[in-house]
């Protein structure tokens, strides 16, 4: 029986999302900040409508939703989910006053895409964009990336039970640390070390490659946020392609495969525990998928002849498929070469890549190989059960961080969510070829958007239907926060009109 | 097939060096557009991406050919639009198997300049009344906090 929701619930709700609707309006300081380093008086106020529709609506919230309540599981899904929403409405703001965007809707799609890290986008003409817009999109990505609720947790939210559920309902689990908050902040530490160094790395490798200083500095920054994130967007239209250089290319690489492993990893490699590497299931699931979808891609390429030398190969399709696998999106060939070029196969190769998706508690999205790793082992391990005594007792176990034994909820709870999300392919996909696109491409479009990676093959365009981008809206949306808040959501809505 | 070199009638999109690049690949083109982002540097060569609106695609050239280049497009400038004439690889074995162009002539046709952006003040107001709003709220809900203690 739904219940229907009470004046505390509506008030819990709103002033935790009016907690992370602040903590949006002052995200836009940096980029206000860029525009008037660089004199970019427009763009700076831009920023300011941004920053100050962010606070009033917030503010607003705060003060007429004042409770010293804690959230309970539902309300905790509730604020993760909706404020999301909100965040991508408000977000969109400095977007479209900018001119580059052709409708508010598309605006709401980059929003959505950057901070879901997804980096699908809409925007016209990224070559003129003004700094502090480039600066937006790929904090964004950042941000999207650790997580908004957590940004809200590491500043915001003084330590409280229903922090752990706002946090568990933008789809992390890991407990780095006993404490929710702790766990937020240690996050927010690691990836501001890997930003300092990999932004240094990329600083430098852009100056070597001829770009001036400022101009290396800023992309190096961007280019670190944007593949740690596994965000995939990049400062120019060509996206990694602009720089035509190998090393930019490596550097991304490594960056966006660590941005892919799970934080709980970090962690424990960090606190002296490197055996992690090894024993831990999702990078053995990881190496295990990325192997079997390299070869299906690169045996679908060499029946093309697409690549004519070893390097090609590698730059060309090893990048694209770690860049899928990993949820990135970063791209060192044309949209459309997918479909010229690359033939079916590489592609289901590639689709299949971003659908199994980056690790648990990560910045990436997808199935996760924890979850690939769970269901793997639990086939095997019904195999074995058939083929044994009756009487024989079998205990299956997996390691991740510490040793678990494998049980039918780890097994139940995996399947549903992967279950869920190939429903949500399949959605997009459906979608996709009822506005006129192959199989093939609808597919391969429907994988990105759901499983937060961002390659294109040429569907997502400023012309494409409203009705496609309303749906890859959910996609980026639904998938980030796998599903289980965008239920819980779903749920109160339908509480407020039919509960009892 | 060769393509005749001079003429912009001739020039091809971006889209269409994509599109067909198989069936232009290791052949003379011509292709117009915006020199994009900056020029860089590598030895004796340089790279430059030239966007015609629909795409950008890299330029390989010998450092002599974009001596008069000094705009590249950004949000503060309009580069100079070019003609380049080339081949095009499909996917370049020198270049790890990028689709670009290997410049045998890069011609001037529209020399760059500076942008400029005047300030809008409608927006301006607009920004004000809305930065004005929101200090008052913030400053009602110090206000309201500072209250709310005691009472707790």
């Amino acid at each position: 029986m739904l219940v229907h929701p009470q004046i505390d619930d509506y008030k819990i709700i709103g002033y935790y999302t009016g907690k992370v609707i602040i903590g949006i309006g002052w995200l836009m300081m940096l980029p206000l900040f860029t525009s008037l380093l660089f004199a970019e008086w427009n763009t700076c106020i831009d920023f300011l409508i941004g920053i100050s529709s962010c606070l009033i609506v917030g503010y607003v919230f705060l003060l007429t939703c004042y409770t010293q309540k804690d959230l309970n599981w539902a309300q905790g899904m509730v604020v993760a989910s909706f404020s999301w929403i909100l965040a991508m409405l408000l977000g969109a703001i400095p977007y479209w006053l900018s001119g580059h965007f052709k409708y508010y809707i598309d605006a709401c799609f980059d929003l959505m895409s950057g901070s879901t890290t997804t980096g699908l986008f809409l925007l016209q003409d990224l070559d003129h964009v003004p700094m502090g817009l480039n600066m937006w999109r790929h904090e964004l990505t950042f941000i999207g990336g650790q997580g908004m609720v957590v940004v809200a947790l590491t500043f915001l939210v003084r330590g409280s039970a229903g922090a752990y559920k706002m946090y568990a309902g933008e789809a992390k689990e890991e407990r780095l640390l006993p404490n929710v908050i702790e766990t937020a902040r240690t996050i927010w530490t690691i990836s501001l070390i890997y930003l300092f160094i990999g932004t240094i790395a990329l600083w430098g490798a852009g100056m070597f490659q001829g770009m001036s200083v400022v101009r290396a500095l800023f992309h190096g920054l961007w280019l670190f946020m944007g593949a740690w994130s596994t965000g995939g967007f990049a400062p120019q239209s060509q996206n990694i392609l602009y720089y035509h250089s190998l090393i930019i290319e490596l550097l991304t690489l490594i960056i966006f495969v660590l941005g892919s492993l799970n934080f709980a990893l970090h962690y424990a490699i960090w606190t002296g525990n490197r055996r992690e590497i090894y024993k831990n299931i999702e990078v053995i699931s990881f190496a295990i998928t990325i192997s079997i979808t390299f070869i299906l891609t690169v045996v679908g390429l060499m029946r093309l002849g697409v690549y004519p030398t070893v390097m090609a190969f590698f730059r060309k399709s090893f990048y694209q498929v770690i860049s899928g696998h990993t949820t990135t999106g970063n791209m060192t060939i044309y949209a459309r070469q997918f479909i010229r070029e690359w033939g079916s196969v590489a592609m289901l190769g590639t689709s299949i890549a971003m659908a199994i998706g980056a690790s648990a508690c990560s910045t990436g999205g997808g199935f996760k190989n924890l979850r690939m790793g769970i269901i793997t082992k639990a086939m095997f391990h019904d195999i074995k059960r058939l083929v044994s005594p009756e009487t024989q007792v079998l205990l299956q176990k997996f390691h991740h961080i510490k040793d678990v034994i494998l049980e039918d909820k780890h097994i139940r709870s995996a399947m549903l969510i992967v279950l869920t999300y190939i429903l949500l392919y399949l959605l997009g996909t459906v979608a996709g070829m009822l506005y006129g696109y192959s199989f093939s491409e609808a597919l391969f479009e429907s994988v990105s958007a759901g499983s937060n990676t961002g390659l294109s093959c040429g569907v997502t365009s400023a012309d494409m239907h409203l009705g496609l981008k309303l749906v890859y809206i959910f996609e980026m949306w639904s998938g980030r926060l796998e599903f289980m808040s965008v239920f819980a959501l779903l749920g109160f809505i339908t509480a407020i009109f039919r509960g009892k | 097939m060769i393509n005749i070199i001079s003429g912009s009638a001739y020039a091809l999109s971006s889209v269409e060096l994509i599109e067909k690049s198989k069936e232009y690949d290791q052949q003379i083109v011509s292709y117009r557009g915006e020199v994009v982002g900056e020029v860089m540097k590598r030895g004796s060569f340089v790279w430059i991406n030239v966007n015609d609106g629909l795409n950008a695609i890299g330029i390989w050239s010998a450092v002599s050919l974009v001596k008069e280049i000094k705009f590249g497009g950004s949000y503060k400038y309009r580069g100079e639009r070019v003609e380049v004439t080339g081949v095009l690889n499909r996917a370049c074995p020198q270049h790890g198997g990028d689709l670009d162009i290997h410049a045998e002539k890069i011609e001037i046709f529209k020399t760059g300049h500076e942008i400029y952006h005047p300030v809008n003040r409608s927006r301006l107001n607009l920004a004000a009344i809305l930065s004005a709003l929101s200090f008052i709220l913030i400053g009602l809900n110090i206000y309201l906090k500072k209250k709310r203690i005691p009472a707790e």
